[in-house]
């Protein structure tokens, strides 16, 4: 798909919207940043490579009016959830689908060349072309990709009115929750050391909720109340881990595997590994995955009166 | 919260105001002998238990936690319970992947009239409780 191919269709979208959001380039050429586009001549700064990492959809509920949206495939399970939820209103939303085999991590990228400044980037094929001080470094895409990308399914997007580009099929491994059950034979005490030592560096700077797509209620969030009062403005690690339990437990059956907290976050906690957890639970006790059906309904906004997978606890 | 040290520990127990919380009084006007770690909190129904109330306790302090409702189809409120049973459970399979034991945390089912099964359930959770031994292990001033 073309850089070219998404232009068009952004400008044939355009007149019917009040802003199409996108991806230009951002300070420095490693970053692209997000782009609310509102006249035609900005149409050219839009840019479309591997680097358009963040997913747009999350503004969504925030914004009034119409709106276009460029789409991946991961963040269209974002779309779907608002519409479960009702959170948008899916005729004021014009979503502009492109196909996606996958992105990269700037973080891998940046650990691939030793944190060093970047002057240049280029992709040819299936390799990011790096230019820095010290040098010109090639590393395949699929070693700097996010870990989601691995077993990403969804090339195309769910929803989308106009596809900028051809349909394509993902050719990765469903999700086997390897990790997470690699994770769980390890003894409880390394288990909770684990968790304390990670938790321990949070600086609460809640980006990973800022960058949620379903952390909806941000501006009314229990973590920062002073009534109820959850938590408190202690810097201890019970502190910062009840943060992270609130975050994890509210995305319960809503969260889509986006992993934009995991991104964000500048201490490099691994805090969708818990999300992944309870997305495992979500799939063995009532086989459901979160983002994928406009008219399911949550798991855990439902019941069955006799409950085949859960079993009494005996004491 | 204080405790007897070295004899007692930490326990919170979430009691539904229909059935547990009567299933206890039960066993309280039946004389029957309990151990006194649990301490009681009263809520309208089980299914007003926030997974996240169980985990600031366990992170605050508590040894462990009990939720106890009405039996699945006596709940008062019809299905506040069927909700909490869900809910529990996810927090259940979640506990351990903390490294947190999920024998610390118990949910269960006690109706108003069953106090020799309620005085069963908290014989045998502080049991439990006791042999994990606390779950803090700094040394906590004592009241």
């Amino acid at each position: 798909m073309t850089v070219e191919k998404l232009k068009e269709a952004v400008r044939k979208i355009l007149p019917e919207v009040d802003v199409v959001i996108g991806y230009r380039q951002g300070f420095d050429p490693l970053h692209a940043t997000p782009f609310f586009m509102t006249k035609p001549e900005q149409v050219d700064q839009l840019i479309w490579n591997p680097l358009c990492v963040q997913n747009l959809c999350s503004y969504l509920p925030f914004l009034k009016g119409k709106v276009g949206v460029i789409v991946k495939g991961c963040d269209s399970r974002a779309i779907v959830q608002y519409m479960q939820e009702k959170l948008i209103a899916r005729e004021n939303v014009k979503v502009i689908g492109v196909p996606c085999l996958r992105v990269i991590s700037v973080k891998k990228v940046l650990a691939a060349i030793n944190q060093q400044s970047v002057q240049e980037v280029t992709f040819e094929g299936e390799n990011i072309l790096v230019k820095t001080p010290e040098g010109q470094k090639t590393i395949p895409l699929a070693d700097v990709a996010p870990r989601k990308c691995a077993t990403c399914q969804l090339a195309t997007p769910l929803q989308y009115d106009l596809l900028a580009g051809d349909a394509i099929q993902s050719n990765k491994p469903q999700d086997t929750f390897e990790e997470t059950k690699e994770f769980e034979k390890l003894p409880l005490k390394e288990r909770r050391a684990y968790w304390e030592k990670e938790f321990d560096r949070c600086i609460r700077c809640y980006a990973c909720r800022n960058a949620c797509p379903m952390c909806i209620c941000q501006d009314k969030c229990i973590a920062e109340s002073r009534d109820p009062h959850w938590t408190s403005q202690r810097a201890n690690v019970t502190e910062k881990s009840m943060f992270h339990m609130i975050h994890g437990l509210h995305l319960a059956g809503r969260c889509i595997s986006c992993e934009e907290c995991e991104r964000v976050c500048p201490m490099d906690i691994p805090v969708a590994k818990i999300k992944k957890k309870i997305s495992m639970d979500l799939k063995e006790l009532f086989n459901y995955e979160a983002g994928m059906n406009p008219d399911d309904t949550p798991p855990l906004y439902t019941f069955k009166i006799e409950e085949a997978t859960i079993k009494e606890h005996e004491l | 919260m204080s405790y007897v040290a070295g004899k007692e520990l930490r326990i919170v127990g979430f009691l539904c105001n229909w059935c547990s919380y009567g299933g206890a009084d039960t066993a309280g006007v039946g004389r029957f002998k309990q151990p006194t770690d649990l301490r009681i909190i009263r809520v309208p129904c089980s299914g007003r238990v926030n997974p996240l109330f169980v985990i600031k306790a366990l992170l605050n302090g508590a040894d462990g936690v009990l939720v106890s409702g009405c039996h699945p189809r006596d709940c008062h409120y019809s299905d506040g319970n069927f909700y909490a049973r869900r809910r529990l459970e996810m927090l259940k399979r979640l506990l351990p992947f903390l490294g947190i034991d999920d024998r610390r945390f118990h949910y269960t089912w006690v109706s108003a009239s069953e106090g020799a099964r309620w005085k069963n359930v908290v014989t045998d959770f502080t049991k439990a409780i006791h042999e994990l031994g606390p779950f803090h292990q700094k040394e906590e001033k004592t009241e």
